[in-house]
């Protein structure tokens, strides 16, 4: 299965870990994320305002690399586009879905790239949690090589993968998608309260002391109720959860560190990929004593 | 650039002609009668006002043919400094266009004005010092992240750059498809003018093509050959040679040189 | 608390029907429940609630522009998923937003974030922090 990928900016660098793991992992389950061609920045976040039509152009762009990589033959009759960072799935996912619910709107954008062909309305924005939800969880687990037995995890959702309704990838209020990937993988998910209370998002630029105290409610919830890890799918929660646990321990010396995760660095390790794939080196926190304690990296791991 | 601040004898006898030049072409604006040996003129609008000029011109001599006399927004007229950036629009097209003055021919309905400069500071930095990642340029420019992907740059750029991808390229801390896609860029600054994100293009690329240049980039292999040979004192003897030479000689030796074909 | 006489002004009109133009949502439909403010996560940071921003814009009270409830929005959809009324808080504080940075005001100046933070922070947090703080 070749499908078109989209990074986003932070994938290529600051979470590029994000992106090895999960291109090995899809990879190991027969899935070929083709990257699209000169891809542009989505913008992050998808523009509020009715009478806001420029913002939506990087999203636009996008879309049309996917009818050009099918045109040129890169996919075969793909129309979807999958995503890994939760901001760049909801901005391309919603600016599409603006652009099908209002023509003139994409007539508008249309006319302004005058230099694209047009954007036609065929593509669909998925995030590679719902890839894997297709593959069926039950054959992930069958390919499991390295189970991720005895430890426990909390899945992060924050906002973006879920909310608004008609952009999230699973039920608002009770998501279980990382759930049940994680149970395939072997582990056992904990389920906090705060897993899809915002980690603060862009306010980390504005305002880092309060995302620090989202951080700490989340990453405390987490831990009162068992879990050694927290996993997520967005490079600004990872940042937000993980990074600013430095500012968390500056305002609660007694804070306890814990590993922040994107939830395809566990799966590469389940799959037998390797800790070399997982570029664990990108981890604030660093996630390797626990792991090695659980007996998920191992020495014979470095060849 | 032209610098008036001690004009030679050569510039002086130039700015007679101009002068002349230019008062023959306003007696044809205000009395349009055509000189015999032009066959083809063109109005022209430079600054929303109407002058007849020969119409082989580019837009750099019109202007100086209407009376204009450049003393900054001119360099190199080989379109090669970028200082005589102009926007135009052709008559009836409602497409705001961009080029070199001194390699843009003048049309018929042309409306133009120079923007010979854009207004942008320099950061000052020692690139020994800096790395070659993302972070640096969102250090130095932070405002990369107010891109829209609008394109209007690469639609300003008389380059012909795709500019920006590049910028798209900073964004993501691509510095092989920055520094290659930044090569031709002539600083200019009419990308920067029309951005709507007010991000400086030509200045991020131009730091772009530094860092990858200095530890980006592979170091080619002949460079650290010859230097090398150097080392090795190989050219110490071909040098002492030339040191010891008369200017006569070198002069003859400089003349009678290896030449690349044109 | 203070009573006071509500007047309402040309004004006040004008700003409730612009933020409406903006946003797309009808915020008069909201029946100050409460339920957004009880959803934030940025509540304890804001000087007004997100059900008393809606208010404020329900009657185009100018001071709403002064508060910093708007700017302290993540755009977490929290509030969204869960209004009875079915209104998108998060398109109202846009408009809000979008009101003040058209005017070329900026929330946030680019040039004083410390370059340690420049340095730590990844693209999408800047890029979707000067979406949303400057103009």
């Amino acid at each position: 299965m070749r499908i078109p990928y989209y990074p986003g900016c932070t994938l290529k660098t600051k979470a590029d870990s994000f992106e090895t793991s999960a291109l090995a992992a899809a990879a190991r389950l027969g899935v070929d994320l083709v990257e699209l061609p000169r891809w542009n920045c989505c913008g992050a976040v998808y523009s509020l305002a009715d009478d806001d039509l420029i913002h939506h152009v990087a999203a636009v762009r996008n879309l049309v690399r996917v009818q050009e990589m099918n045109e040129s033959g890169l996919v075969e009759d793909e129309l979807r586009l999958v995503t890994l960072c939760s901001m760049c799935f909801n901005t391309l996912k919603r600016s599409n879905l603006r652009m099908l619910e209002n023509p003139e709107d994409l007539e508008k954008i249309n006319a302004l790239m005058d230099r694209e062909d047009d954007y036609l309305g065929k593509v669909e924005v998925v995030h590679f949690l719902e890839i894997l939800r297709e593959i069926g969880f039950q054959r992930i687990g069958e390919l499991v090589e390295r189970p991720l037995a005895d430890l426990r995890i909390a899945p992060y959702y924050g906002c973006m993968l879920l909310r608004p309704a008609e952009a999230g990838i699973d039920d608002p209020e009770e998501p279980s998608v990382q759930e049940e990937l994680l149970s395939a993988l072997g582990a056992e998910p904990v389920d906090t309260p705060y897993k899809k209370v915002c980690c603060g998002s862009y306010q980390t630029v504005r305002d880092p002391s309060a995302v620090a105290g989202l951080a700490y409610d989340i990453l405390e919830h987490a831990r009162s109720a068992g879990a050694e890890a927290v996993v997520t799918s967005c490079p600004l929660c990872a940042f937000n959860l993980d990074s600013r646990q430095r500012e968390v321990r500056e305002e609660h010396p007694s804070f306890q560190e814990i590993p922040v995760l994107y939830f395809t660095q566990l799966m590469a390790l389940a799959l037998g990929l390797g800790a070399d794939r997982c570029g664990f080196h990108r981890n604030y926190v660093n996630p390797e004593p626990l792991l090695r304690h659980k007996g998920l990296i191992r020495e014979e791991d470095h060849g | 650039m032209d610098n008036d601040s001690t004009p030679s004898e050569g510039k002086r006898l130039d700015l007679e002609e101009i002068m002349s030049r230019i008062s023959e072409a306003s007696r044809q604006v205000v009395s349009g009668v055509e000189t015999e040996k032009v066959k083809n003129w063109v109005t022209i609008h430079i600054m929303g006002r109407a002058y007849r000029v020969p119409a082989d011109l580019t837009i750099l001599t019109a202007m100086e043919y209407a009376g204009y006399r450049f003393v900054r927004g001119v360099g190199c007229r080989q379109g090669f400094c970028g200082a005589c950036s102009t926007l135009y629009r052709r008559e009836g097209d409602y497409r705001l266009q961009a080029g070199l003055a001194c390699q843009t021919r003048v049309e018929d309905g042309m409306y133009l004005v120079q923007i010979p400069f854009s207004p942008a500071a320099k950061p000052p930095y020692d690139i020994s010092e800096l790395d070659c990642d993302e972070s640096t340029l969102f250090e130095f420019y932070p405002e990369l992240a107010r891109c829209v992907s609008c394109n209007t740059c690469t639609k300003a750029c008389p380059q012909d750059i795709e500019v920006m991808d590049y910028v798209q390229a900073a964004i993501k801390g691509d510095f092989e498809a920055l520094a290659e896609g930044s090569f031709d860029c002539i600083q200019c600054g009419l990308c920067a003018i029309r951005c709507p994100a007010e991000i400086v293009q030509y200045n991020v690329g131009q730091l772009g093509r530094r860092l990858y240049g200095r530890y980006g980039s592979p170091e080619p292999e002949h460079l650290a050959r010859r230097l090398e040979e150097i080392e090795a004192g190989e050219f110490d003897e071909g040098l002492d040679r030339l040191v010891a030479m008369d200017r006569e000689e070198l002069e003859r030796l400089y003349a009678e040189r290896e030449r690349e074909k044109e | 608390m203070e009573i006071r006489r509500l007047i309402v002004t040309d004004e006040a009109v004008e700003l409730t029907a612009r933020v409406s133009e903006l946003s797309g949502e009808s915020v008069t439909r909201c029946d100050q429940c409460g339920t957004c403010s009880a959803s934030c996560p940025m509540v304890a940071e804001m000087d007004i609630t997100p059900s008393q921003m809606m208010r404020m814009v329900q009657l185009g009270l100018p001071e709403v522009m002064e508060t910093r409830a708007m700017w302290l929005c993540a755009s977490c959809y929290a509030c969204t998923v869960r209004c009875p009324r079915g209104l998108d808080l998060s398109r109202v504080a846009e408009a809000l937003r979008q009101i003040t940075l058209r005017q070329a005001i900026d929330y946030i100046r680019i040039e004083e974030i410390p370059p340690e933070e420049l340095e730590r922070l990844p693209q999408v947090a800047l890029i979707s922090a000067m979406r949303k703080f400057t103009g």
